[in-house]
């Protein structure tokens, strides 16, 4: 990393890790599910950039690999699995409803992100490298903001993208601290992403088939009475 | 080759399924569940007699503690897929394309999986797909309820599993920065002294929030009474007995891990989240008014009480490890008793089934008795399992904990009970027109409960040194 050559690398991907959390803002404040869906692809791309510019600081054709697999399972496989198994819900051109307004959301996601900079600090302080030090918060800060997106949405595949960005940021984490982690081991996340969307995709068909609507945040028939 | 059979035995039974039609898919799955506990059988015992693991290729392993779970897999496995041969007859798909048969098998292998990868980030990739292979076994009945519980169980144990994929990741970092080394249980134990306590914590903290969610630890434990109360009675035997024992066995790895690394303050952690969900689901009990729901909540009381076990120091890990096999023994029997009552009775509703026992005395007995053994009486397994966690509890001097878990397991009971005595004893309303236990039901509720008595008055030879053994592993023995 010393060497004149790829000095401008840690700059780069802090870079991508800045518009990475971008984007896992723009997830919780986007208004149409397109649109949603299009941030969400922008952010698999950008944990791809960083994947890429981890594999050339660090010489590793393994994670090179990784940044392929990512642009082709969540950004060209998952979101055709999604057009195809709920068509009407993505081009739905309507607002998407959430328990919070958009405003008092951005509010807490930006606490959210203060608190995974406050957990991700003293290990992210180890000595480590830069690569660490900027993923290990961006990535932790982009899990906590998706789960936050599956608390607040109403809307089935908006809760699906939540979870999805949820992985992003794990795997954001995962291509700075884990660079070497068993290719099966990637391979088979790739899949279970997939198997995921395929899932939720066609219970959420099911769900609009037999309730008339997708809105799962307002299904609450099963409790203690 | 055995292990890799046990695995491979379900997934072409699977693909099988889909070709044949609903009876013949029924027997081919009795089959193959019964050859899968064949096989473990024979591993179990090499594993217990050899006392060291079974491994292929250093791609499947199988220690004393793998060995428990899988052993209760495929006895679950086998026992429900005789119950579903019956029981699914009364049920027929509604949703068109019949594929309970096929996902049953993929999802007793994702089960299967679990204790047998080497690797943990591929035992991460079977949890994982425990939930998505059992998602549309709970949604199977069609209707909006089923379809709520089958969302809620995705979508929260899903979030679950990528929080441990980060808890993962962090634990593989540590392996990383101790030195290297296969990324095991094993290795992780090897490595722990050397890694960096906060990243040996951050991956517990991470595991045990995701995979806590799967194993139904309160307070994430809210989207388990409704898939377990929804999911067609067998399919519940697997998700309560098993599927949340699977999730709970890779928290409780980390617990030797940690004591390797010195971090005494893990048990402080088992005992909190283990008391909080005893407690929780004590209460509960109290107010549910679905007798699925009731099991289902019993469950998060179970995982609680292995926790709080675990916390409770060196003589309750074979309380721990007992505890794990009687309540997967015996919850499964709860639900396949109250998937024939609902059979009975036709419906989920606490209120609405008095007099069983007039009815039809056989579901009564069955009812009975699975919920006298769940909620801990005397002579079943789960009593003793109790009995010997409280008594290590007093003599570790943890009076408090102790206190409040007998606290805890005693409103449980009463709870049950009460509710229990109403269904069987109550005065029955208008006379119905009964239907008769399908044949299948009955054996596999005779079958399923002979462990739950046999484990409760004696413990032969081999279970006994196998509950030792993985008593040991989850006390950081090597």
């Amino acid at each position: 990393m010393a060497g004149g050559a790829t000095s401008y690398l840690p700059h780069l991907n802090a870079m991508a890790g800045g518009l990475f959390l971008l984007a896992a803002f723009a997830i919780v404040a986007t208004r149409q599910m397109l649109a949603c869906l299009r941030w969400f692809v922008a952010q698999a791309f950008l944990l791809a950039a960083s994947a890429s510019v981890i594999a050339i600081g660090e010489g590793s054709g393994h994670l090179a690999a990784v940044a392929v697999i990512t642009v082709a399972t969540k950004a060209v496989a998952m979101p055709w699995l999604l057009r195809r198994s709920v068509r009407g819900e993505i081009y739905a051109r309507r607002e998407i409803s959430q328990v919070l307004n958009i405003p008092t959301s951005l509010l807490l996601a930006a606490a959210l992100t203060l608190l995974a900079g406050a957990l991700a600090y003293p290990v992210a302080t180890l000595g480590t490298g830069p690569f660490v030090a900027v993923n290990l918060p961006v990535g932790l800060a982009g899990l906590f903001l998706g789960a936050y997106t599956v608390a607040v949405r109403r809307e089935a595949v908006s809760q699906l993208l939540g979870l999805l960005a949820m992985e992003n940021g794990a795997f954001f984490v995962a291509v700075a601290i884990a660079s070497d982690l068993p290719f099966i081991a990637e391979l088979t996340v790739a899949f279970d992403v997939l198997v995921v969307t395929l899932v939720i995709g066609l219970l959420t068909r099911r769900i609009h088939e037999r309730v008339g609507g997708t809105s799962v945040g307002l299904l609450a028939a099963l409790r203690e009475r | 080759m055995e292990l890799a059979a046990i695995l491979l035995i379900p997934v072409a039974t699977a693909g099988l399924c889909l070709a044949l039609t609903r009876r013949a898919a029924a027997r081919a799955t009795v089959i193959a569940s019964a050859l899968v506990l064949a096989l473990v059988a024979l591993v179990v015992s090499r594993v217990v007699a050899r006392g060291a693991p079974a491994s292929l290729g250093g791609w499947l392993v199988c220690d004393s503690l793998g060995a428990l779970i899988l052993a209760l897999v495929a006895f679950v496995g086998l026992t429900a897929a005789i119950f579903s041969v019956g029981y699914m007859r009364h049920h027929p798909s509604p949703g068109g394309g019949d594929r309970y048969y096929a996902l049953y098998n993929l999802f007793l292998t994702s089960m299967l999986a679990v204790p047998l990868l080497a690797n943990i980030a591929l035992v991460w990739i079977a949890i994982a797909l425990t939930t998505l292979a059992s998602a549309f076994l709970v949604a199977y009945a069609d209707t909006p309820e089923a379809l709520e519980a089958a969302w809620k169980y995705v979508v929260l144990t899903t979030l679950g599993a990528v929080v441990a994929l980060l808890g993962v990741i962090f634990l593989y970092w540590g392996v990383r920065l101790a030195g290297g080394g296969p990324f095991t249980w094993a290795g992780l134990s090897a490595a722990a002294p050397a890694m960096p306590p906060r990243v040996l914590w951050m991956g517990f903290v991470l595991v045990l929030v995701g995979f806590g969610t799967k194993a139904g630890l309160a307070p994430m434990h809210t989207w388990l009474p409704d898939a377990h109360s929804q999911a067609p009675a067998p399919i519940c035997a697997l998700l309560s007995g098993v599927e949340t024992t699977t999730a709970l066995y890779a928290v409780l790895r980390l617990f030797p891990v940690l004591k390797a690394a010195g971090e005494g303050d893990a048990q402080g952690w088992f005992l909190v989240f283990g008391l909080i969900s005893t407690g929780v689901a004590a209460l509960l009990l109290v107010y549910v008014r679905d007798y699925k729901r009731m099991f289902a909540f019993s469950t998060v009381e179970h995982m609680g009480i292995v926790m709080v076990a675990m916390g409770l120091g060196d003589q309750a890990y074979f309380g721990a490890a007992f505890q794990i096999a009687a309540h997967a023994l015996a919850k499964s029997f709860c639900f396949f008793a109250a998937g024939a009552v609902v059979l009975t009775a036709g419906t989920q509703e606490i209120a609405a089934v008095r007099g069983l026992i007039r009815l039809s005395p056989a579901t009564a007995v069955a009812f009975l008795v699975g919920a006298l053994a769940i909620a801990g009486a005397p002579p079943f397994a789960v009593f003793l399992g109790e009995f010997t966690i409280l008594k290590a509890g007093l003599g570790a001097a943890h009076y408090v904990a102790a206190g409040l878990l007998a606290l805890f397991v005693v409103v449980a009971f009463c709870a049950m009970m009460r509710h229990v005595n109403g269904m069987v004893f109550g005065e029955p309303g208008r006379p119905r027109a009964v239907m008769a236990l399908p044949a299948t039901c009955s054996v596999a509720l005779v079958v399923a409960v002979i462990p739950v008595v046999v484990l409760g008055i004696a413990l032969p030879g081999g279970i006994d040194r196998l509950l030792a053994a993985s008593a040991a592993v989850l006390g950081g023995a090597p």
